[in-house]
């Protein structure tokens, strides 16, 4: 690992909302491990899916207003914890390097633009630049006997041209991450499959079926729990889980975490500060599960 | 079976202006299906992805810019990754968006009218007010009942603002917006 870099930090919407838990334990994480966040000052909303659905020249004009901010606070990187702020900060990025369109750009934001930073995910920057080994030596409370499921979502890692960061049919930053805090990975075959992303105020009975499929899924493999990285799967996955029971006529109670939520337990990171109370399923079912596993093998081991 | 009349209903210069927008080239595509195939939407679609790529080589631009799918395409990617002539899909299927707001069309009316609120929040406060987008989508296409179930479940952990988070830069936002719509007036 390189000396800790500093990083300008782009929570996004949900962060303040919905999905605050993940906002509060990114930061709670981020901060065992020495790297330091700093707000983008002031910061907007990306537009997320609604922007680009109108316009390609606007979405980029409202993401490039934050990139902007944190050029001119001197910040090279760009890091945010949801998938779809960072498709359109990333896409962003990019399409400003066609002279034309930067041009367009540039009129809607009534100014000049700089050379913007890079953008990274947190998942990416916590892969990448800290590493899975570094991780591991924070772990004091191991999540032995965990079993879980990682759900990358489907932007996280695709069109790998744009995302340029880990595979975009297999992903494994997660896996790897979670391994180093002691749980045990189960293969996911629906890892980047979408959950139904922004349909479910609109197309419920879209969103409860493919969230139905991943939440059965998971059920089929017997894991205790889900992991996401995206505000937007977790929320589909979480608080619509009965919708999709319901659909599918089936009865799972499989809560779903943010990764980070997982990496704070296995630092040791008290509950409040990782937000687990803010889940819909209770996890904590899940939790004990994996200790009395965990704890059953270790005595068959010692009696063996 | 669908027919189309090509000599009837084709338009070229619409075919022009997808490729113009979108910076790909749609004749590339050669019907392989695999962006169909990987496409988690396809159940809800009318015209499935591959379809929409042949329909626009044949210039269909009424047949497209009418259809549902291009409002229920969540933009996965996975269409986009895994076109074998690199084709950018979900850029495409985003500039029929496009195109079909400009006509004024919405083949998902619902869809159309939840993205606009979520969009009119951010116009209003800078970063978007969850609940304000909810409350305006409700009001906007009476469906009162949606989500209702979910109101137990979430409120109690404090996770819905009943404020929005007005940013100081929100006139700045706003003027994207004005300047935009400004823009695609002239
Ligand atoms: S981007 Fe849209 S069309 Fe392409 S696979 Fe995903 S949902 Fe289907
Ligand atoms: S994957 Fe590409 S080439 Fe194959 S049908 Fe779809 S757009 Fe055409």
């Amino acid at each position: 690992m390189s000396s800790p870099r500093t990083y300008a930090y782009y929570p996004g919407c949900s962060g303040l909302g919905t999905s605050m838990e993940y906002d509060i334990s990114t930061r709670a994480v981020c901060k065992a491990l020495g790297m330091t966040l700093t707000d983008i000052p002031d910061w907007s909303c990306c537009g997320s899916t609604p922007a680009h659905t109108v316009d390609h020249s606007f979405s980029t004009a409202l993401s490039a207003r934050n990139l902007k901010i944190a050029a001119k606070a001197g910040l090279s990187t760009v890091t945010t914890p949801c998938p779809s702020c960072l498709t359109n900060l990333k896409t962003a990025g990019k399409n400003v390097k066609d002279a034309e369109f930067k041009k367009k750009v540039e009129i809607l934001l009534d100014g000049q633009l700089p050379e913007l930073p890079e953008v990274m995910s947190v998942l990416q920057a916590l892969y990448e630049d800290i590493g899975a080994d570094v991780v591991a030596e924070h772990v004091k409370k191991p999540l032995t006997g965990l079993k879980v499921a990682c759900y990358y979502g489907c932007i996280m890692n695709r069109p790998p041209e744009v995302m340029e960061f880990d595979d975009p049919e297999h992903p494994i930053a997660m896996d790897k991450l979670m391994e180093a805090a002691g749980a045990t990975v189960i293969p996911f075959p629906l890892k980047v499959e979408c959950c139904g992303a922004s349909l479910g105020v609109a197309r419920k009975d879209v969103v409860a079926k493919l969230t139905g499929k991943l939440i059965d899924t998971a059920a089929g493999l017997g894991v205790d729990a889900l992991v996401t990285a995206c505000p937007l799967c977790q929320m589909n996955l979480d608080l619509r889980q009965d919708q999709a029971n319901a659909a599918l006529g089936t009865r799972h109670r499989i809560p779903v975490f943010y990764y980070t939520q997982l990496l704070g337990l296995a630092f040791d990171l008290p509950e409040e500060a990782l937000g687990l109370d803010k889940l819909c399923v209770d996890p904590h079912h899940a939790l004990e599960t994996a200790k009395e596993r965990a704890q059953n093998t270790k005595v068959r081991e010692e009696t063996a | 079976m669908d027919v189309v009349f090509l000599d009837k209903t084709r338009d070229d210069a619409f075919v022009a202006e997808v490729e113009r927008e979108s910076g790909q080239n749609v004749a590339l595509c050669y019907q392989c299906g695999n962006c169909t195939a990987g496409c988690p939407y396809t159940f809800a679609y009318d015209i499935p992805v591959s379809q929409i790529m042949r329909l626009l080589q044949a210039g269909q631009k009424d047949r497209l810019l009418k259809c549902k799918s291009i409002w229920l395409c969540a933009t996965c990617e996975s269409c986009t990754t895994r076109c074998p002539n690199n084709i950018d899909v979900a850029k495409i299927m985003d500039v029929l968006r496009h195109q079909a707001r400009r006509h004024g069309l919405a083949g998902e009316r619902n869809v159309k009218v939840f993205w606009d609120a979520f969009l009119d929040s951010v116009k209003a406060h800078g970063r978007v007010f969850e609940l304000g987008a909810l409350a305006t989508y409700v009001t906007r296409t009476g469906r009162f009942w949606t989500d209702m179930d979910l109101g137990p479940k979430i409120f109690p952990k404090g996770k819905i603002g009943f404020k929005p988070h007005d940013i100081k830069g929100k006139d700045e936002v706003k003027k994207i917006f004005d300047r935009f719509m400004e823009e695609s007036s002239k």
